[in-house]
């Protein structure tokens, strides 16, 4: 793992500075929690992970209330993928894993014995950190291929298309060309499609691995306007290697790590106090790039 | 952390499900008892057919009412895989069964120790034996693997080594070539070389066509043996000096042996029971002949075909014994194969 | 500072020698190599050459006739003779139609259920099974077929026939169900199941694994995962690996000749035990052939031959472009 560290650290230091961060996260103060009519969020309570033997993931209990965007940060290997997989049931089908804990979605556990996974996963939608659009798919049909999969009916089609096309900031873009494959699309409209697919169902959290990793700069910036638009309908949840990313879109932050062992949450504060003033030595490191 | 937390696996089925799997299963099974029972349906198929629509249909409801139609769908083709695994299974056990029941009662010392030149395959199991046809059948083999294996290697060192301007139209006729049907390769053999120039059947005229058969077995499966071996290991013998003769000689071939090995073993496999070309050139001897130059030849597939056309009792049990012989050697061929394969992949 | 007087240099050219050993070489793997082309080549110009006679006294009838009959005289003259295909590649296209039509869905469900539903342990047992059911000989699936499999066929006919009758395909005027091509077809089917699975299990795990973690990401079930992503990836590669079992099936012999009845009259009804089948005849009519007549099996060879490369080379093709667009 260290090696890892050490790429972290560099870029890190190429890219960040101290200052410039925290007043970004000033600037764009955590939303209150829970005013609005969205649920009462979702919340995980002492989940652990494994892959076979491994034990990757260790005690994450943590609350995220409706409305808010969460930023999940730390080294690569420190499991925060692995994380918001346990969150919306994706984490099983890695043959050998397992978890412990429970992840509650308006305080229903997602575990449950009986629960229709395929539900929770509609309620809890994903974006990926590259843009998978399904290339057999026109744009208007992978925009609205997770009704087709769950075989949802709805009435107005088009409208819902055009709706979430809005929302992920592509409609005056697509337009015109509806019948296109999605593969002719530039990468960072790719993944807005790919956003504009899991908003078709209508999910309450919004699971984002790493959006912007395969990006240009130009379309991060896209994206992460997307992502503030959106935050005022939804929970987002969003892994970032990037914590100038972080600052700008997230309302809370959590810093995960791994010493070797299991990954483990360090903190987790509103998002300009991660960056101003940190509870944790490990944290501080981290965030003004002195880490190791 | 003092308490320690034990993985679980909450995706699994719960012992409720596990419950239900097993009730909609145990009603299935009866209602097809009863169905056949009461209606003019017979057999096993009828039983299968029933159990398996009521299984499906049971399966698929549940699901239905508990998670809507998509899962019903689901539900369903869960079935429909279910049965094409098991239909593609069911004949292999079947043809392992009859082969074990049916051939065991013709298989004796006396089998592997006499010919049948005092024999016909209508007389008593005591008289007689395949001696002939597996010495017949391993030379066959034998010649057969003395040419096709260069021409095999060769044509898979062309393939990965050469890559010259021929690489795509080759590859592709040797993939054509493993299509030839075995008749057709017999008959090549018979207007090529039996009619015109030896005029007599003979073992060579059958290895001959195996060769034909066996070449692109053995070329397609080295060619993937050897583009498995790393360019860095061509690469450092040309870098040190070496010549392309003897990159390959030294280097190459020598790290892709096993895999070569497999690649002939798995050729042997698909010859060792062809029947069609040895019918039209070997003329069938039914004694043990040495000489695969000259002479009919006998051979396992040969002693079936016969014992099985004269139609007696007795002769379809030695053809069934003969078969058990061919079935054995053909499977200890696939799993030494296999055992080297694997391996070589596990290094 | 002016960028048009930089001249930019022609490449140079890089040759080497080969040293002689490497020639030698060179020579020797390549002519290896072209064994294919050559063997390829021969089949095709000695089976032409010895049936050019027969060819060229039947013209287009010994394609579209089907009498297949010889006269000779006392002493052994060929006195008058009618050489005619027709029933027999009417037969041979019937037969491995019917293995394929069941062979394939057998086979796309046993391929999904390898690669998306069974346990490692299983699929492992299973993959094993399958490869060592290729390598059976084709006389084991014959004789099998004809002593256990052909009386439970023959009932499941009569079960077509009499409940299904109203189909075309299943209807018939003379109830004699022995040795029929629906019998050749399903030996033919399981003997190309493996073929047809282990070429569709190939291409459904290349699968893209992103596109797979999106459709369940979006809340689908399985079968809506494989509808959505695996079927649209793979369709066009099975298919290439159903035509590989077509070729394999039509150019079966043992086989087919142990489970079906050979008639030389052209039969379209599958039910019927009257079937044909071009290797079957050369089989059939082989051991009694006169000079003549084995010229005209040569040219049937010849016919078959052709069929099965056409046949295999399309198939080749749509699986090698799907194999390398799906990588």
């Amino acid at each position: 793992m260290t090696t890892s560290h050490e790429n972290e650290k560099e870029k890190m230091q190429t890219s960040v500075k101290p200052n410039s961060l925290a007043s970004v996260a000033q600037a764009n103060p955590a939303k209150v929690p829970g005013t609005r009519a969205m649920g009462t969020g979702l919340e995980t309570r002492g989940v652990h992970a494994w892959f076979g033997k491994h034990h990757a993931l260790s005690d994450i209990s943590l609350d995220f209330a409706a409305g808010t965007v969460t930023a999940l940060i730390g080294p690569s290997g420190c499991g925060k993928s692995t994380f918001i997989r346990t969150i919306n049931r994706m984490h099983e089908f890695i043959p050998g894993a397992a978890m412990a804990g429970e992840v509650l979605l308006d305080g229903k556990d997602v575990y449950a014995p009986g629960t229709d996974v395929t539900k929770i996963r509609l309620q809890i939608g994903m974006v990926f950190q590259k843009p998978n659009p399904f290339p057999s798919m026109t744009i208007g049909e992978n925009v609205l291929s997770g009704l087709k999969l769950a075989q949802i009916k709805v009435d107005n089609k088009d409208d819902l298309l055009e709706e979430c096309l809005e929302r992920a900031g592509l409609w005056s873009e697509v337009k015109d060309r509806l019948g296109a494959h999605g593969g002719s699309l530039s990468g960072g409209q790719q993944q807005r499609l790919c956003i504009a697919r899991a908003l078709a169902v209508r999910p309450q959290v919004l699971l984002m691995d790493e959006p912007c990793s395969a990006l240009d700069p130009g379309s991060t910036l896209r994206i992460e306007e997307t992502i503030r638009h959106l935050s005022d309908t939804m929970t987002i949840i969003i892994v970032t290697h990037n914590m100038q990313q972080a600052a700008r879109v997230s309302d809370y932050t959590a810093f995960f790590l791994s010493d070797g062992g299991p990954g483990q949450m360090i903190e987790v504060a509103p998002t300009s106090e991660i960056f101003s003033r940190p509870q944790d030595q490990r944290t501080e490191n981290y965030v003004t790039g002195r880490f190791g | 952390m003092t308490t320690t937390v034990a993985p679980t696996m909450p995706w699994k089925a719960s012992p409720r499900e596990r419950a239900t799997d097993t009730a909609i299963f145990l009603v299935a099974l009866l209602s097809s008892y009863t169905t056949v029972a009461i209606t003019p349906m017979k057999g096993k198929l009828a039983y299968f057919a029933v159990f398996f629509i009521a299984y499906a249909l049971l399966t698929a409801i549940f699901k239905a009412q508990q998670r809507g139609s998509a899962a019903a769908k689901d539900a369903l083709v869960n079935s429909l895989v279910a049965i094409g695994a098991i239909v593609t299974v069911i004949p292999v056990i079947s043809i392992l069964a009859t082969v074990l029941k049916n051939g065991l009662p013709g298989i004796s010392f006396g089998l592997f120790t006499h010919d049948m030149a005092l024999a016909t395959p209508t007389d008593p199991l005591s008289n007689g034996g395949i001696l002939h046809a597996i010495t017949g059948t391993l030379l066959l083999v034998a010649v057969a693997l003395v040419l096709s294996v260069p021409i095999g290697i060769l044509t898979a060192l062309y393939l990965t080594e050469i890559k010259g301007r021929f690489t795509g139209p080759i590859r592709f006729l040797v993939q054509a070539m493993s299509g030839v049907p075995s008749i057709v390769a017999g008959l090549f053999i018979l207007s090529a070389v039996l009619y015109p120039i030896t005029k007599a059947y003979s073992g060579l005229m059958g290895s001959l066509a195996l060769t034909i058969l066996m070449i692109p077995t053995i070329a397609r499966t080295s060619e993937e043996v050897l583009n498995l071996i790393p360019n860095d290991l061509r690469e450092a013998g040309t870098a040190l000096g070496g010549t392309q003769w003897r990159t390959v000689a030294m280097i190459v071939l020598p790290a892709a042996k096993s895999g070569l090995v497999t690649a002939i073993i798995l050729g042997v496999a698909r010859i060792a029971g062809e029947t069609a070309p040895i019918l039209l050139l070997t003329g069938g001897g039914d004694k043990v002949n040495p000489n695969a130059f000259n002479g009919p030849m006998g051979s396992l597939p040969y002693y079936i075909w016969k014992s099985f056309n004269a139609g007696s009792p007795e002769a379809i049990t030695r053809a069934w014994a003969g078969l058990l012989v061919l079935v054995g050697l053909v499977l200890i061929l696939f799993t030494s194969a296999r055992f080297l394969g694997s391996r070589k992949a596990a290094k | 500072m002016t960028l048009q007087e930089v001249t930019i240099p022609a490449p140079r050219e890089i040759t080497t020698e080969p040293r002689r050993s490497d020639k030698v070489f060179r020579a020797v793997v390549t002519s290896g190599g072209v064994s294919s082309l050559v063997i390829l080549g021969l089949i095709a110009l000695f089976l032409g050459y010895r049936g050019f006679e027969v060819l060229r006294q039947e013209g287009m009838g010994f394609i579209t006739h089907s009498d297949w009959s010889i006269t000779t005289d006392d002493a052994g003259n060929v006195v008058e003779s009618h050489f005619g295909l027709a029933a027999m590649l009417v037969g041979t296209i019937l037969c491995s139609l019917i293995a394929v039509v069941i062979a394939l869905p057998v086979s796309v469900f046993c391929a999904l259920f390898l690669n998306f539903y069974a346990p490692t342990w299983l699929k492992k047992i299973m993959v094993t099974i399958i490869d060592m059911m290729a390598a059976f000989p084709s006389i084991l699936f014959g004789i099998w077929g004809f002593l256990v499999l052909m009386p439970s066929v023959e009932y499941w006919a009569k079960l077509l026939h009499r409940y299904l009758g109203f189909i075309p395909a299943f209807d018939m005027q003379v109830p004699v169900y022995t040795r029929s091509p629906f019998v050749a077809g399903v030996v033919l089917a399981i003997m190309i199941i493996p073929i047809i699975t282990s070429v569709s299990r190939e291409i459904f795990s290349q699968a893209p694994l992103d596109r797979i973690q999106a459709a369940y990401a979006l809340g689908a079930t399985r079968w809506a995962m494989i509808k959505a992503v695996v079927i649209p990836h793979g369709r066009s590669g099975v298919i290439g690996g159903a035509m590989l079992g077509l070729g394999r099936a039509m150019g079966e012999t043992v086989a087919v000749f142990t489970v079906l009845n050979i008639v030389f009259q052209i039969n379209w009804q599958m039910l019927l035990g009257a079937g044909g089948n071009v290797a079957s005849l050369i089989i059939l009519k082989f051991g009694d052939a006169s000079p003549y007549e084995i010229k005209a099996l040569m040219a049937a060879g010849l016919v078959l031959f052709l069929l099965t490369l056409i046949v295999n080379g399309l198939a080749n093709l749509i699986v090698k472009t799907t194999g390398k667009s799906g990588r």
